[in-house]
């Protein structure tokens, strides 16, 4: 997956002063993202959908949609429509929903931090689960472990998202009702708790309400978990991959040699070695949930930037899934810059 | 950094025995209801025109007339009028406003409002104005026509007499909601006389106001401290967007909701016999048809056409998965209007069918498309129709696209055959006649897309005639049978398949009462529920 | 017996004669060590099972897939000879996999046949050409990664229509940069060995160079890639499938066929249960045969 971009494909100046390297980081990451926004931007105007008819509906007369037409700047030539979105863009507007009627900063604001509390919570679970797993794997190779760490992950890799988040939601809320339904929040507790963050779970432990906390609890639980199982299957792969590279090396037969105790050869040396990397393919993990959890939210009703992107795109909303495009390309551009970046300074094997 | 991480794990796996939803029932004066919302795109009554939207609106601004939702067959009756008085000439109506009504905000409600109101909606010329323009009201004559004479007295004059029921039916639809022009005012930006702000806040004098709003999401109303009418039992009303029917039912039966609406046949068959938990079917306005492309050589024969509506299971749909939902219905108005005909002379014969395509020059039929867009229900319907028709040996193809992408195609007269929906935009026989029944001008340049049978590309200059006709027809029972009249023609010449009328089948918990979706004429109304 | 055997000593023989022999016996040898591996083994079983019951799902088949009857619908598995009952609109499931079948090896093939071909393209030629050339490839390969997947994919989609082989253009265009990267990296450690350089001054043009030498050697690391991205690729087929935006009604699609069924799950559970595990089965054999091709082909441990 994502996982192939640090290192290779990155611009090498001929010399090597930090100053270039960082000016060259940037270009490149503004070059990667004009780029971003200008194939969203065509493929929204290429898109056989007429967005004049979202606006205005079925029943409009030609002339209120030529108003509308017109409206929307949709009269002038495409690149200069490009242009004209750069621009405000770059002020910080991205324009005005035409399916929610508001701007789309502010349904933004209102969507992401119901995916960034999906895809923390869901990364923390494959985190947790998922590094003991791969060390245990890797430390007992070809133990019961290793092929259950190694089955996990293949299980993971072949289930249907929205099939496993079906089953799961008709089998724990549904039959046993242990879990809360689709949606993030109890119907009842909308609006119960003041926004300080966006993120239920938090707001609502800073506030106190703990009625409300478990409640949001028990509706993150499941999608969580699910997008959790996802992210535990890669991370536990590549922490058993990385383990096993340095149980193999010589400084771990030296230090087993000088009869240092298993635990502290395993997480005292080799573990302390990989933890660079595994940072970088956690972050890389998280990234692919934010954008990966566009089905997960589907399903479980998840009122997030993945529904809210899909649902717009469907509409022919392209305000809206620019917008949402660019957060999430952005985050993903800078998540992979800080993981190269910390690859290069930390990793003594890349100098 | 990892002690941290494993304290979260185990504070996160203690937590999940308890993670059990805490609540068994709604609180006793909240309604939590569960719909499909994510059309909503504003409150503005001049430029809102969707389903959910008119649910909201109708509890939220009054009108000049509007229906008891406890007695909607009795029609519209005085609401912020008492009273209205029609010229000799038939083309000045007099209103006389009531007295008490009160906005949220503390102001009165008086006839500048409802000045302020309808020139409102006339001049910001929005999708659905032209349920007022229709009476000759343009945003440069509005001046002249909608006019508050005093605080109590407005009077409206049309650009020809018209049958009062029309005129009075047309103010009961959304756009006829008075909205409070100070509040709208203090408002106003960039001259939109509010819009911006109405979008996503109102300023009525229903029982309702709206206190957020988060779209695709929920809808919060509360009450209106300064309601003229007696208090509502439901003091807060929560509508919830869930998407699927199964979590509806789910959340019904749990009890985490008292209204489910948009249950399907299975899920209602599987609410049977679950204790506490109703259905109520309502008759609504919706009706499900396709329509022929008279471009299409092959379509534009009758014989053809008539072909495909025999092989058209009409029974077996309505019996399986529109089971409970739809009911067969095969003219262009909806059971309950003025008119409305009862009269189903299709029904499903292969054999009929295969007779009169024989009958046709196009014997072995030839491919057909049908747009249909992706919703659930229509793609079923399309798949039982490529079944019925394959089977007297026209191979149909669906094309399948996103709402916007079929209209779209629709709309520039590109299908084939169009499988669709049609709901009345106000209650009045002319809402529906006047699409299906009337085609001002069947040229690509006239581009008149608000026509049904413009899309269909159906040149019906002598129809229209009489459908024009029958608005000014004073006479309620002459002008119930030139509908019943023209809707027989309609049936045995139009290139529309008329098939299906929706039943709205509300889950709700045993203890609700009085929930009225609205029937065929209107939207609900929150303020008369008890529970 | 006796051919087989001297075909086996030709494939094993220390000493190959030919460019071709020592080839094929690398191959060979690939094959044995993949043989011993029985999970990898299950699941290339998995995939030829898979296989002939598309080819033979007229004969398997016990219904016509396509043939409704609203009087027989959403009947149980083993219900009235359905074996795994019927659907909303009375098809039968069985005999409407064993099809949908089909339309999943369409989908792989057709992706294999441009993902993998469009990314050896740019990533060789980036590669071996270097300079601005290569910065500009890889730009772009950079702006296609950086692109939430799915997300392009449905834009994709929406814009060319739905339907079957526009999924496959979609998905496609979103999974052609990794390979574009792992082609780059070969040639990167191609270019300048002996070999090469031996090959350049004998005259060989470029083109000749990327297409006759570079790319065979990149080969073997793409294939692994793509079997192993394979479950990958169906899964978001079958995703697009479930949004509406791939195969279309009344084709009988998996991941459409999830969605059609998943309306009914409280009550009839088997009607989206049914494709899921069937899903579930082909990617688990992708990847339970991408695995052991991996072991196989690339003994070092994959990074990614």
């Amino acid at each position: 997956m994502a996982g192939t971009t640090h290192g290779e494909g990155r611009l090498r100046p001929p010399f090597p002063p930090w100053l270039t390297k960082t000016l060259t980081t940037l270009a490149t990451v503004a070059a990667t993202i004009i780029g971003l926004l200008f194939v969203t931007f065509m493929i929204g105007r290429v898109m056989p959908i007429d967005p004049v008819l979202a606006v205005i509906g079925e029943r409009a007369t030609q002339e209120q949609y030529d108003q509308t037409f017109r409206d929307l700047g949709l009269d002038q030539p495409l690149l200069m429509q490009f242009w004209i979105y750069v621009s405000d863009v770059l002020q910080g507007d991205l324009g005005k929903s035409i399916r929610t009627g508001q701007k789309v900063t502010t349904d933004i604001a209102r969507v992401f931090p119901a995916t960034l509390e999906l895809a923390s919570l869901g990364t923390l679970f494959g985190v947790v689960l998922g590094v003991p797993l791969g060390v245990v794997a890797a430390v007992r190779r070809g133990s019961w472990i290793d092929h259950l760490a190694r089955f996990v992950g293949l299980i993971g890799y072949s289930m249907p998202i929205f099939w496993l988040g079906l089953v799961g939601l008709l089998v724990f809320y549904g039959i046993l009702g242990w879990v809360a339904g689709p949606g993030r929040l109890g119907i009842f507790y909308q609006g119960v708790v003041e926004p300080i963050t966006g993120l239920l779970l938090v707001d609502s432990a800073l506030r106190g309400e703990w009625t409300v906390f478990r409640d949001a609890f028990s509706h993150i639980i499941l999608p969580a978990s699910l997008l959790g199982y996802y992210s535990l299957a890669y991370i536990s792969r590549m922490t058993r991959s990385f383990m096993l590279e340095q149980l193999g090396s010589e400084y771990v037969t030296t230090a087993r040699v000088k009869g240092l105790g298993e635990w502290q050869v395993v997480w005292g040396h080799a573990f302390r070695n990989i933890r660079i990397q595994l940072v970088t393919v956690i972050a890389l993990a998280y990234a692919n949930l934010l954008e990966g959890s566009v089905l997960t939210e589907i399903i479980f009703a998840w009122p997030g930037l993945g529904q809210y992107i899909t649902t717009s795109l469907l509409a022919n909303d392209m305000n809206s899934v620019l917008g949402g495009t660019i957060v999430i390309g952005t985050i993903f551009v800078a998540i992979n810059i800080f993981s190269d970046l910390l690859y290069r300074f930390f990793d003594p094997r890349s100098k | 950094m990892k002690k941290s991480f494993v304290a979260a794990a185990v504070a996160s796996l203690l937590s999940v025995g308890l993670a059990a939803p805490s609540f068994a029932e709604t609180p006793p004066n909240m309604l939590v209801i569960a719909n499909r919302i994510d059309d909503i795109k504003t409150f503005d009554p001049a430029e809102s025109f969707e389903f959910a939207g008119a649910d909201v609106s109708r509890n939220v601004y009054e009108k000049l007339v509007n229906f008891d939702p406890l007695n909607l067959d009795a029609g519209y009756r005085p609401q912020l009028a008492e009273s209205w008085q029609i010229s000799e000439d038939g083309k000045t109506i007099t209103f006389t406003m009531a007295q008490g009504h009160v906005f949220a905000s503390g102001n009165p409600v008086t006839a500048k409002d409802a000045e302020f109101s309808l020139r409102r909606a006339v001049q910001l010329n929005k999708t659905p104005s032209f349920i007022l323009t229709q009476f000759g009201f343009t945003p440069e004559n509005v001046e002249q026509t909608i006019v508050a004479t005093d605080a109590n007295t407005l009077v409206l004059t049309l650009d020809q007499p018209y049958a009062l029921s029309f005129v009075l039916n047309c103010l009961t639809a959304t756009i006829g909601g008075i909205v409070d022009m100070e509040t709208a005012m203090a408002n106003a930006a960039d001259g939109d006389m509010g819009s911006d702000w109405l979008r996503t806040n109102t300023a009525g004098s229903g029982p309702y106001k709206v206190v957020a709003w988060k779209p695709s999401e929920s809808v919060l109303m509360d009450l209106n401290p300064n309601y003229a009418g007696a208090k509502p039992a439901m003091e807060r009303v929560i509508v919830q967007h869930i998407q699927e029917s199964a979590t509806q039912r789910l959340q019904l039966e749990r009890g985490d909701i008292d209204v489910a609406r948009n249950l399907s046949p299975e899920d209602v068959a599987g609410l049977a016999d679950v204790d506490d938990v109703k259905i109520v079917d309502e008759l609504r306005g919706r009706l499900m048809y396709f329509s022929a492309n008279q471009k299409n050589k092959m379509l534009s024969d009758p014989k053809v056409f008539e072909a495909l509506k025999l092989a058209t299971d009409y029974e077996g749909m309505a019996g399986s998965f529109l089971k409970g939902q739809y009911t067969v219905h095969q003219a262009f108005l909806p059971l309950t209007f003025l008119g409305a005909l009862e009269e189903n002379p299709f029904s499903y014969d292969i054999a009929a069918a295969k007779a009169a395509l024989a009958e046709s020059s196009y014997p072995d039929c030839g491919p057909i498309k049908i747009s249909v867009r992706d919703a659930q229900e229509r793609l079923d319907i399309a798949q039982s129709l490529q079944n019925t028709w394959g089977q007297i040996g026209c191979e149909v193809e669906l094309i399948v696209g996103t709402g916007a992408q079929t209209l779209d195609r629709y709309r520039a007269r590109e299908h084939d055959i169009y499988l669709g929906a049609w709901g009345p935009d106000y209650p009045d026989p002319n809402t529906n006649a006047g699409t299906f029944a009337v085609n001002p001008d069947n040229s690509d340049e006239a581009g008149a897309t608000g026509f049904l049978a413009w899309r269909n590309a159906w040149d019906i200059p002598e129809m229209s005639k009489k459908t024009l006709a029958a608005v000014v027809e004073n006479d309620t029972d002459a002008r119930r049978e030139m509908y019943l009249d023209l809707q027989r023609e309609h049936q045995k010449v139009s290139p529309f398949g008329m098939m299906f009328q929706q039943i709205e089948q509300n889950g709700m918990g045993a203890s609700v009462e009085n929930f009225v979706a609205g029937g065929a004429t209107t939207a609900v109304s929150y303020w008369v529920i008890t529970k | 017996m006796s051919t087989s055997q001297g075909l086996r000593d030709w494939l094993l023989s220390e000493e190959p004669t030919s460019r071709r022999q020592a080839r094929f016996a690398a191959w060979y040898k690939g094959w044995l060590t993949l043989r011993s591996n029985t999970l990898a083994m299950l699941g290339l079983f998995v995939l030829a099972f898979l296989v002939l019951a598309a080819i033979f799902a007229p004969l398997l088949a016990s219904h016509d897939p396509f043939a409704q009857e609203l009087g027989q619908r959403l009947l149980a598995p083993g219900e009235d000879g359905h074996l795994f009952g019927t659907d909303s609109l009375g098809r039968d499931i069985y005999s409407r996999l064993l099809y949908g079948a089909r339309i999943s090896i369409y989908i792989v093939l057709l992706v294999v046949m441009v993902a993998p071909v469009v990314g050896l393209i740019v990533g060789t030629v980036a590669g071996y050409a270097g300079g601005w050339v290569d910065v500009l490839l890889m730009r772009v390969t950079d702006i296609f990664l950086a692109f939430p997947r799915l997300i392009l994919a449905l834009a994709f989609v929406a814009a060319l229509g739905a339907g079957i082989e526009n999924a496959v253009l979609a998905i496609s265009l979103t999974a052609w940069p990794p390979y574009a990267r792992i082609a780059r990296a070969e040639t990167l450690t191609i270019r300048n060995t002996d070999f090469i350089h031996g090959i350049k001054l004998q005259g060989a043009g470029p083109v000749r160079i990327v297409t006759r030498h570079i790319w065979p050697l990149c080969i073997s690391s793409l294939v692994i890639r793509v079997t192993l991205d394979m479950a990958g690729i169906i899964l978001t087929a079958a995703g697009l499938g479930f949004l509406g935006l791939g195969a279309q009604p009344p084709s009988p699609e998996w991941g459409a066929m999830i969605s059609e069924g998943r309306k009914y799950i409280l009550d009839y559970w088997w009607v989206a249960t049914i494709p899921g595990i069937a899903i579930f089965a082909i990617s688990l054999a992708f990847n339970l045969l991408g695995d052991g091709l991996r072991d196989v082909l690339d003994p070092k441990e994959d990074n990614a």
